[in-house]
């Protein structure tokens, strides 16, 4: 296992078994409603934990600048997921292909969507593999597509990567850039069963420190940590607002919204579950919010007006416990609140934009930050 | 005429009736030995109505027996579960979630073998018929006789978990088998947990169903009789006594629909008010809304699909406490009730205590509440009707005030207006909505699928689905011509290619021969 000495004084930080809970609440809030359902992931991650040890975390500003990072997360659908399950053993196979084919001993495993089930995958390997987990991501929530990571925005390759699954199937892949990587990549993923691990994004401490959202690891887990504390607290949406208020990056949050599920509607477009879900306020104001998702949450509405769009997150929590709420668990009727927050600096700039900015999903409209739209001071 | 039976935890009820007529009810105790509680609440409402037991077509049964029996871990069989799925699904075997207890009384026997499906119909692995006939014979040393098998997609593709049954049943013939394809949906985990809660109740459904047929023969009555499963329509005794843990959530979804039938109202917020709790449930189109978050039993998931009920702490039993501000519950004397209570010369101001203080009903000893004033009785019942207002309030769907129908014992705490609610209904014989509820219910039949909207087209995608849902409830017992489709989801399946729709249709009818 690989030993860290913390600079600080204080402990170096592990992911154990008592983490696993906040973490992946955490992270079905930061999913913005897509990501898939943690639960399966935090099982997994449970399993690697209990048989192989709680794996070290080490902040991005203590990985050596020529140190190697593979980052690992799961490929499919999540309907495929929860019958097949997620496979660390495949998560090995393609991790440890990369790093064979980089011919470079591998440093920590590098996280890449914090939002959703892939919060988990890089902790079960880690501690199937003996490595640290860095504390970071490439966006501090959950995007659809493999291109749309700050490391592929602030310059680093997708590829080499490579795709494996519980056959052991192993492709390697090197592509141009970073979206026929992903075009490529579900391509084969699907033929092999649209529950696969992707190794990819291979690169130096260097380029992680330029490119990655810094800390969100920890940040998932102070969030899931917050939503378990609401029922001794008081308001559950307050005290989560008042979390968020103290982070470096969700700190510009809002409730956008207090109101009841009027209308579901969904349609496959492009290949992509786009969704439009419609409430009506519970004040009897005649507000009305619709929220555009396809997977994530897009864009809020109210009253036609735009509140929050993305990369900003838009989520659902229950009103009564904070809970996040997942597309595919809206129903109508439902009685929700929805939250918006702000993202990292470095998901707003224009490059970052202009891959998963409002263009990005097809949406002609300008990114505009919601701290604008909601007016909240600094 | 039908016979509808509830056997509760505490009481058993029973109701006659012909037609849409209530002909006799009665309460009595639910006995140890189930039977001769539902005897006597049998006898007892025959003798009151005068009908032959000739004269009764059917007898429906509501009960909550498998559902505390696996709770509490009591009586369950060790189970085998065999899952086909290698080599996908290694890293998380069966039950992995399971709470320790419940765990150790259903024992630790998990067999993964190579087989299931992928998402489109193709084998993740040919089935290796060796490795299946090894388990059960690996199975039959142990003296294993409940088995679950589970295999990947099964929903879509159950030919595996059929050929595996066979190739069991084969090695030990006398094991009591359920597969996941045939009770649950979509989601590995919940199905198979589904079918090992099933098969853990193997030997008590055995037993509770024969009681129950002991029960209706000792009183010579020859009719079929019905149970009542989770979504309020009935199974036969035969299917009951293999799937018992079908009727696990029967007792809310009967009251609701007693409810529905008493008051005639089709869209209308129920609450079930009893000594303990009060349940409130929303009734669309005269079924309850269905919860929308995973069901946890005992601590074990499932994907059941459930009522959408609040159980809050309000109840004739509630305990009253405070002056200038009062607080109703959430705790309760309970069973204790004719002890505790003030009325009943006990030493606890209960919300029965203040019924009786504002002459809503009469019980027990008036005298021993004298001694509270009238402004404090006001306050007291403010706080009970607020209590119930909120609740009723977070179930709403829509600002529209809508009725509100009271069931159970505890019906006589409310006597004011409630905001939100156009009218509150207290119907005739709503002390035992749940026998009514049991005694009305239709048969119904389930579809839950993913087909391709680019294959087949969207029309003929849905027409087949709802097709098969009419199948079922014929299949069921239901009248072909009175079947109807009373649901039908559609959820498109996200980065699934060839327009992947998972669609869910659900159908009922009225039973043959009534």
């Amino acid at each position: 296992m690989t030993r860290v000495t913390a600079k600080k004084a204080e402990p170096a930080m592990k992911v154990t078994l008592e983490d696993l809970e906040p973490m992946t609440r955490g992270a079905a809030f930061l999913g913005a409603g897509g990501g898939g359902d943690p639960y399966l992931g935090g099982l997994v991650a449970r399993a690697a934990i209990e048989k192989y040890g709680p794996p070290a975390v080490i902040d991005v500003a203590d990985v050596p600048d020529d140190a190697l990072l593979i980052t690992i997360a799961g490929m499919g659908a999540p309907t495929v997921m929860v019958e097949k399950t997620l496979s660390v053993e495949a998560a090995m196979i393609a991790f440890d292909a990369l790093e064979k084919h980089i011919g470079k001993k591998v440093f920590a495993v590098l996280p890449v969507e914090m939002g959703g089930l892939n919060s988990m995958v890089p902790i079960a390997l880690a501690a199937r593999r003996g490595l640290a987990v860095i504390d970071a991501d490439g966006m501090g929530r959950a995007f659809p597509e493999i291109q749309m990571v700050t490391y592929h925005v602030y310059g680093v390759s997708t590829t080499p990567m490579v795709i494996s699954n519980e056959h052991h199937d192993c492709i390697l892949i090197e592509t141009r850039d970073g979206k026929r990587a992903e075009d490529i990549g579900r391509a084969i993923a699907t033929q092999m069963g649209l529950n696969v691990m992707l190794a990819s994004y291979p690169m130096t401490g260097r380029q992680a420190k330029q490119s990655a959202v810094k800390g969100t690891l920890s940040l998932a887990r102070g969030i899931g940590r917050a939503i378990a504390e609401v029922r001794r607290k008081g308001d559950p949406v307050e005290v989560l607002l008042g979390y968020l208020r103290t982070t470096p990056y969700y700190n510009k949050c809002a409730v956008l919204f207090d109101g009841k599920v009027t209308d579901l509607r969904r349609e496959t477009t492009r290949g992509f579950a786009i969704g439009h879900c419609k409430m009506a306020a519970l004040d009897g104001s005649g507000d009305e919010l619709e929220v555009t998702f396809q997977n994530e949450h897009l864009v809020a509405r109210v009253n036609g007006a735009t509140r929050t769009i993305v990369p900003d997150l838009v989520c659902f929590v229950d009103r009564e416990t904070g809970e996040p709420i997942t597309t595919e668990g809206l129903r109508y009727g439902q009685r929700a609140k929805v939250i918006g927050t702000s993202v990292a600096p470095n998901m707003r700039t224009p490059e970052a934009l202009a891959v998963f900015g409002p263009k990005g999903f097809g949406m002609d409209e300008p990114f505009q930050p919601i701290e604008d739209l909601m007016e909240i001071k600094p | 005429m039908r016979i509808g039976v509830d056997v509760g935890g505490t009481n058993t009820d029973a109701v006659v009736m012909d037609g849409a007529a209530v002909l006799a009810w009665c309460k009595t105790p639910t006995t140890a030995d189930v039977s001769s509680g539902i005897v006597a609440a049998i006898k007892k409402v025959l003798d009151d109505s005068g009908a032959a037991t000739s004269a009764i077509d059917a007898v429906m049964i509501g009960t909550t027996h498998f559902t505390n029996a696996f709770v509490e871990g009591k009586r369950l069989l060790e189970v085998g579960v065999i899952r086909l799925g290698l080599p996908a699904s290694r890293d998380l075997p069966p039950m992995v979630d399971w709470p320790a207890p419940l765990k150790q009384a259903v024992g630790d026997h998990c067999y993964l073998v190579h087989g299931g499906n992928e998402f489109d119909g193709r084998e993740i692995a040919p089935l290796r018929e060796s490795e299946i006939a090894e388990a059960a014979r690996d199975l039959r040393r142990k003296n294993i006789r409940a088995v679950a098998i589970s295999a990947i997609f099964s929903p879509i593709d159950d030919t595996m978990e059929q050929r595996a049954a066979e190739i069991v049943l084969n090695e030990a013939p006398d094991v009591a088998l359920t597969l996941s394809g045939n009770i649950g949906r979509i989601g590995l985990f919940e199905r198979e947990n589904a079918a090992i809660m099933n098969a853990s109740l193997a030997d008590l459904s055995r037993t509770v169903v024969s009681s129950f047929k002991q029960a209706l023969d000792s009183l010579k009555i020859t009719a079929p009789f019905y149970i009542s499963q989770n979504d309020g329509t009935l199974m036969t005794a035969d299917f009951v006594a293999q799937y018992p843990v079908l009727t696990f959530a029967s007792g809310p979804t009967n009251s609701m629909r007693g409810a529905a039938y008493l008051s005639g109202a089709k869209d209308a917020m129920v609450a079930d008010i009893g000594g303990t709790t009060t349940d409130i449930g929303m009734l669309i189109n005269g079924f309850p809304r269905e919860s929308s978050v995973t069901v946890d039993i005992g601590g074990v998931r499932t994907n059941f699909r459930m009522p959408d009920v609040l159980a809050i702490g309000l109840g004739g039993g509630s305990r009253v406490r405070g002056d200038e501000t009062v607080t109703i519950g959430p705790d309760s004397v309970g069973f204790r009730l004719t002890e505790d209570a003030l009325v009943f010369g006990g030493q606890t101001l209960t919300t029965s205590d203040i019924a009786v203080a504002a002459g809503q009903v009469n019980f027990g000893d008036k005298s021993r509440v004298s001694h509270l004033d009238d402004a404090f009785i006001s306050r007291a019942l403010g706080a009970i009707h607020a209590k119930l207002e909120d609740n009723v309030d977070r179930m709403k769907t829509s600002a529209q005030d809508i009725p509100l129908i009271l069931v159970g014992g505890g019906a006589v705490l409310i006597s004011r207006d409630i905001a939100g609610v156009s009218e509150v209904i207290t119907p005739d014989y709503s002390s035992v909505a749940n026998a009514i509820g049991a005694a009305i219910a239709q048969v119904g039949g389930e579809v839950d699928k993913v087909v391709s909207y680019e294959e087949m087209g969207r029309d003929a995608a849905l027409a087949e689905v709802k097709r098969e849902a009419v199948a079922r409830a014929v299949a069921a017992g239901a009248i072909p011509a009175t079947v109807e489709i009373v649901e039908i989801e559609e959820l498109p399946l996200a980065y699934i290619p060839g327009g992947a729709v998972r669609v869910r249709a659900r159908s009922v009818g009225d039973l043959q021969k009534l």
